[in-house]
């Protein structure tokens, strides 16, 4: 395979080769000089990236089994060789002192950080519409949005510009745009991986996650990142789960099937994907279990105030006098803050901020934040309860395939329902993958997602890897991937 | 939530919500409320407010390792810094103007 294709191939099979000898620039630069030139324009998932620092990255990279792959990282992510922006005014320029615990694993793996990727402005939004740089295009139909709000990561995964991504998730930013751009989408078990260098969203909810075209592939990268760290106080102290064996099959699996929560509501395709992957699953060896779920319209109204909440909180650092963006001329301190932050803050940030402080805000603390952290306790315990009955649930990702720009941006609040499906497991801080299927009838990407009980990941991958061979887990061996469905320039 | 009390929430969040936006903002957080108060249809007697704090928290050493982030790299990114400081706008009012 000459230079050019090395950016088709998994991230398992192009650490082979650059430990066989070939080179790590070209690894990484591969999907720059290909992918990069026909989509790059048009889909703009990436907002720092810079050809000197991709250079330094290669040559830097060490021995480890992820050696010469290139990651596109979330903007949330610090990284000391690019800009950390969020896609916000307000950190415009800034460049961090200290990589992401993250980051140095995966530089600690020989991963070579790419780039950049777009976003929702402070990982606030679904579809990567709210960033101060502009959005990011769906590279499955460029006039459709790639999801959110790690947008950038998951559609530079799909087009080949990059092996892998990272992204953040929070209310289902990494499952949400996988699901959009037919890739693979993991949010870990709350704890698992350190938030460590991950901009603060919502303390309590924020995970960061891993994008990848190929089930192996998302569990060596977990491989690497996952595990305690003394920076990182939420961190689990035990040992990370071991996923190295995501190739061993469903066998004995039982997988809820909830199926009260997709009855309304749910794009038929979406509905059909989902029944072809549980076929599938079956096929393989698990075992169909019906059951009864707590509708996720709880988890979402839930969700908008602890969420807020925390944001409210969290975002108070970001005022004009350490780092970023300043407002000039202002008469004392009050007007610093209050210009800077008006003027630096996109609106979707500052409708959030607004929701948490008048959440948290004295005659209404019990009324709407307790509330909301006791109707969390109950939906922790529905699926502490599902997970009694079965291994892992498989439910949709959204209730549709990816939606046009600017279909919901006119409407907060239809924005927020999209992540129906996913919030809930970010509430309860249990694991969850977004599996890409094959596409809908107009050549929309499509997807399932797999929950399970904190630390099930090694049951997901293993799941997730039945369905990347539609269920005939003898049929492809470990080494055979299976070839990813590339979009294609209309 | 109404126009005013959009003003009050965005003073204590040191936000300043232009006049002209002001009815749309309180447009748009009032359909959020409204559709946050679904939570009064779930049963959430005797569950206790969901936190992550450990019973036992693990406590680490009391020591430090030498690490220091340093106040030339603490100080890099300052939109105005005056030596070892932050340089910001007058926070007490001046007496003497």
């Amino acid at each position: 395979m000459s230079a050019n294709e090395l950016w088709r191939l998994s991230a398992a099979a192009l650490a082979r080769r650059v430990a066989a000898g070939t080179d790590v620039a070209a690894a990484v630069e591969s999907g720059w000089e290909g992918p990069g030139a026909a989509w790059e324009a048009d889909v703009h998932a990436v907002v720092h990236a810079d050809r000197a620092a991709r250079r330094a990255g290669a040559e830097a990279a060490k021995p480890g089994p992820l050696k010469g792959v290139p990651v596109l990282v979330k903007d949330n992510l610090c990284t000391t060789d690019y800009p950390t922006t969020c896609a916000s005014r307000i950190l415009a320029g800034w460049r961090s002192p200290y990589d992401a615990t993250v980051i140095t694993r995966l530089r600690e793996a020989g991963a070579v950080i790419a780039g950049k990727g777009n976003m929702d402005e402070f990982a606030m939004g679904s579809s990567t519409e709210y960033s101060c740089y502009g959005p990011t295009r769906n590279p499955y139909d460029l006039e459709r949005v790639p999801g959110g709000s790690s947008g950038g990561p998951a559609a530079a995964v799909a087009y080949g510009l990059c092996t892998l991504g990272l992204g953040s998730d929070t209310g289902g930013s990494v499952r949400q745009p996988a699901a959009f751009c037919g890739v693979f989408g993991l949010k870990p078990t709350y704890g698992r991986l350190s938030r460590y260098g991950l901009v603060a969203f919502g303390s309590s909810l924020d995970q960061v996650g891993i994008f990848a075209r190929h089930a192996g592939d998302v569990a060596a990268t977990y491989q690497a990142l996952a595990g305690p760290d003394p920076f990182d106080a939420t961190t689990r102290l035990t040992r990370a789960p071991d996923v190295s064996r995501w190739d061993a099959g469903v066998r004995g699996l039982t997988f809820g099937w909830p199926a009260n929560l997709w009855q309304e509501g749910c794009d038929p395709e979406v509905v059909e994907g989902l029944e072809r992957a549980a076929e599938w699953l079956e096929r393989a060896g698990a075992r169909r279990a019906a059951l009864e779920f707590l509708p996720g319209e709880y988890a979402v109204a839930t969700y908008y105030l602890v969420a807020t909440a925390e944001a409210s909180s969290n975002l108070a650092r970001f005022d004009g006098v350490r780092y970023g963006f300043r407002h000039p001329d202002s008469a004392d301190v009050l007007a610093l803050y209050t210009r800077t932050r008006s003027a630096g803050f996109g609106p979707e940030v500052q409708r959030r901020i607004l929701l948490g402080t008048y959440a948290l805000s004295a005659g209404y603390y019990d009324a709407y934040y307790l509330t909301a952290q006791r109707a969390r306790t109950r939906i922790r315990r529905e699926y502490d309860e599902a997970f009694a009955h079965c291994d892992l649930m498989l439910m949709p990702v959204a209730p549709t395939l990816p939606f046009r720009i600017g279909e919901k941006t006119e409407d907060p609040l239809a924005m927020y329902l999209s992540d129906i499906f996913t919030i809930g497991a970010n509430l309860a801080g249990i694991p969850g993958l977004s599996v890409p299927l094959e596409p809908a009838r107009n050549g929309l990407p499509r997807a399932v997602q797999l929950l399970g009980a904190p630390d099930s990941e090694p049951a997901l991958l293993r799941a997730g890897r039945a369905l990347e061979v539609r269920g005939d887990v003898a049929r492809l061996p470990r080494e055979n991937e299976v070839e990813f469905a590339w979009p294609t320039k209309r | 939530m109404d126009r005013d009390e959009v003003r009050r929430i965005a003073t204590l969040a040191r936000l300043k919500i232009p006049d002209e936006r002001v009815p749309r903002m309180a447009a748009e957080l009032s359909a959020v409320l409204e559709f946050v108060a679904t939570l009064n249809r779930l049963d959430l007697r005797g569950l206790e407010p969901m936190t992550f704090a450990p019973a036992n928290p693990p406590l680490r050493e009391d020591e430090l390792d030498g690490r220091r982030l340093g106040a030339e790299i603490a100080l890099a990114g300052a939109p105005e810094r005056d030596a070892a400081f932050f340089l910001v706008p007058p926070i007490v009012e001046n007496v003497n103007p």
